[in-house]
């Protein structure tokens, strides 16, 4: 059979001097010959891999046949931002892990799985560069009116699900800026901001209007968005609080939360500073603590920062397990790697010590090794007696998992939420304990992809759309 | 978002503050004592935590009062009516508890007058006895004494150069009415990190209710980012959505101090850089 096509990256030391995407797609050649090494199985099951159920099989076929508008229909009836996900989404867990290529019973996607997440990516830039023609097309819920609280990943999802239907949908967000996590977590070269702008105006080409500064919970209750007449509201409020390790030394200066120093460079342009006026630490000697995605943005933007500010390189990645049990991407794992990011696996930060200005100037660890699986099925790690040493470090970035951001649910006790804090749902319709009030992504269930964010998002629309098409046959009777 | 009004409150010893009227219906509307919002001047800015002082119903405009310390402090003093800010967002934090305590001491040092100003109003309306301790180095310093009379049942004014008032620190006085007073309820107070330590040092002395209101680095303000954690009674906290208002006698003030002064030696670099433009264009 004919050969994986790799997808072509901007070279590893050019590329991490400055914020300019990474992964630089596919040609067109390349994306014919990729498309062309699809089965077209009789009965795909790539698919079933992917939360939102995008035709994998139609749309790689449309390729083949190079009309790339059809391809992108496909997509976006099913995935409304797809030159988002085909960057961001962890294809070798979801639909090229589902490939027939994959081998059975393998955690992630083996090699020769179809490139679908770079095809998907190259039909939705051609479409970019293009223009694409994207209106409401069954307006009939006009005259209905919803509120979404949040412009990330689920709420922009799910105004794009209601907006088609031609319900009005107004977009509450509570940053200045839109996007969510989609801005201020994921850095600018995994995925650039002209890409996220894009599909944030085909949103407003669906008349959906999106109002920043506005918290819901805050500038205006829930109770009064019904009031003013919102026919239905949607949560996509987000996993917004970062979790700490609660270890000593973790005030002192210098020691980030993940979402601290990603929002300060990503959306603050701490890396334009002083042009922009958000200062962020740089570090001679940083540690990156975890294994998730958010920990190799963390260190690759970290380590951009020494590059660009003229300093050799320290950036390195504490995890308590191996790289095998890391919940990140492979993909960013090893552009990590290429980039110069060290990795210190096995080790157990214990605590932090300081100057005497209070600021951080080592961390101390533990070593680890493997011992039998926890609860969430991965082997446990146990520290090691005396293994206890010290390492260097002006900045230290905590990425370990964020909690439920209780702005909204802690004035509206109306809405149910579990011991974390996340809100309850039914899992058919994502409705709240609050009628007409749904709710989708990271504030549903903890911490999860984009994708899977408007997999729920979808869910919620497709409710949401089912009960206003009720009240409008009553309307009619 | 725009600006409707400004006035300059000091302008003397290289002290800047003013008094800006931003036109906010929403905020207008829901903008409680002990609340803040998020600022920011210029797509490129910064978001920086002001405190809500005062509304205008009437007019749908909120009051912020800032000091020129810092490059965006300094942004904000350069905007004039007819100005928009970029972005301003809240109410943010818990408002403070207001009911009837009885008898309430509140200490305002420097800027932190302007913040006092609003729980000072809201204690005043819930039927509480008000008194007010504010001060500053000296009399051209010294900010809202005309607003902050008709809602104290008594002023009293500290400067240290004695210029004005009383030549004391705030905190002497404090000490002073704790020692005549002995129905004293609640002190609050907002001020300098080393004044609102000292308040919290001479309350426990007296046993007596102390909340403060801090003044942490913020940067999203909704509990976002952990940039404004603070220690409480040996417990994290976040400033922005567990506060700003807590228990004067359990802050780490060491810790706050200290967080304060991370970005030191940017902030420096911004304004001096800044300073060079401006006079550049002059």
């Amino acid at each position: 059979m004919s050969k994986v096509i790799k997808v072509k990256e901007a070279d590893a030391e050019l590329r991490s001097r400055s914020f300019e995407e990474v992964v630089l797609g596919y040609t067109e050649e390349e994306a014919l010959a990729e498309a062309g090494r699809c089965l077209q199985c009789k009965n795909p099951i790539c698919s079933s891999g992917c939360p939102v159920g995008v035709d994998i099989k139609k749309f790689i076929y449309y390729i083949t046949q190079k009309d790339y508008a059809a391809a992108y229909q496909t997509i976006r009836e099913k995935n409304n931002f797809p030159a988002i996900c085909g960057r961001v989404c962890p294809a070798e867990y979801q639909c090229r892990n589902a490939c027939v290529f994959t081998k059975k019973g393998s955690p992630f996607a083996s090699e020769k799985a179809i490139n679908i997440h770079y095809l998907e990516r190259f039909v939705a830039d051609a479409c970019m560069k293009q223009g694409t023609a994207v209106t409401a097309s069954r307006p009939e819920l006009s005259g209905f009116k919803v509120a979404v609280v949040g412009a990330g990943p689920a709420g922009m999802c799910c105004a794009g699900e209601l907006a088609r239907w031609g319900v009005k949908v107004v977009i509450f967000e509570g940053l200045h800026d839109t996007g969510g996590v989609l801005r201020y977590g994921i850095p600018p070269f995994r995925l650039p901001r002209e890409v996220l702008d894009f599909e944030i105006n085909e949103l407003k080409k669906l008349d959906v209007e999106i109002i920043p500064n506005f918290i819901v919970g805050r500038t205006r209750s829930v109770k009064e968005l019904f009031a003013e007449g919102f026919h239905a509201v949607f949560l996509g409020l987000g996993a917004g609080i970062p979790s700490f390790l609660n270890i000593p030394g973790e005030n002192l200066g210098g020691v980030y939360s993940a979402n601290e120093f990603l929002t300060r460079v990503n959306l603050m342009k701490a890396y334009e500073f002083p042009k922009c006026h958000t200062p962020v630490e740089v570090g001679r000697h940083v540690v990156v603590i975890g294994g998730g995605n958010t920990a190799m943005d963390a260190a690759r933007v970290a380590l951009r920062l020494q590059k660009m500010s003229g300093l050799e390189p320290d950036t390195t990645i504490l995890y308590r397990r191996t790289e095998m049990e890391m919940p990140a991407r492979r993909l960013e794992i090893e552009h990590a790697r290429e980039e110069g990011v060290k990795f210190e696996l096995l080790v157990n930060p214990k605590a932090f010590f300081g100057d005497k200005k209070g600021r951080v100037t080592k961390v101390r660890c533990a070593r680890c090794e493997l011992g039998a699986p926890d609860v969430s099925g991965r082997r446990r790690p146990v520290e090691l007696a005396g293994s206890e040493f010290e390492m260097e470090c002006d900045v230290a970035v905590e990425a370990i998992g964020l909690k439920a951001n209780e702005i909204l649910t802690k004035v509206t006790p109306e809405i149910k939420v579990d011991k974390w804090g996340d809100v309850v749902v039914d899992s058919q319709t994502m409705e709240t304990s609050l009628k007409n009030v749904f709710a989708g992504g990271d504030i549903v269930g903890g911490e999860g992809t984009v994708i899977e964010a408007m997999g729920m998002a979808k869910r919620a629309a497709r409710a949401i759309i089912d009960r206003l098409l009720m009240e409008r046959k009553e309307e009619r009777k | 978002m725009l600006i409707v009004g400004k006035k300059v409150l000091v302008n003397e010893e290289e002290t800047r503050i003013t008094r800006l009227e931003v036109l906010s219906p929403e905020l207008c509307r829901k903008a409680e004592p002990g609340q803040f919002v998020m600022v920011m001047t210029c797509p490129e800015g910064e978001r920086i935590p002001l405190t809500l002082v005062d509304r205008d119903e009437a007019k749908g405009t909120v009051s912020l009062i800032v000091q020129e310390v810092g490059h965006t402090s300094r942004l904000l003093g350069r905007m004039e009516p007819g100005d928009s800010l970029h972005a301003l967002v809240g109410p943010l934090g818990h408002p403070t508890p207001i009911k009837n305590y009885g008898t309430v001491l509140l200490v305002g040092g420097g800027v932190g007058i302007a913040e006092i100003y609003p729980v000072a109003r809201g204690l005043k309306a819930a039927g509480n006895k008000v008194i007010c301790i504010i001060g500053a180095r000296t009399k051209g310093l010294l900010i809202l004494e005309e607003e902050l009379k008709p809602v104290s049942d008594e002023l009293l004014i500290a400067t240290d150069d004695g210029s004005y008032g009383q030549k004391a620190f705030t905190t002497d006085i404090l000490k002073q009415k704790l020692q005549e007073e002995g129905n004293i309820k609640l002190v609050y107070s907002v001020g300098p990190i080393p004044m609102m330590s000292r308040v919290a040092q001479v309350t426990r002395k007296f046993k007596v209710k102390s909340i403060v209101c801090l003044n942490a680095l913020m940067v999203d303000g909704t509990g976002m980012c952990g940039c404004c954690r603070v220690t409480i009674g040996n417990k994290t906290k976040f400033t922005c959505v567990d506060g700003p208002e807590f228990d004067a006698h359990e802050v780490d003030w060491q810790e706050l101090t200290q967080r304060n002064r991370v970005y030191e030696e940017q902030e420096n670099h911004i304004c001096k850089l800044f300073e060079k433009q401006a006079n550049g264009e002059k």
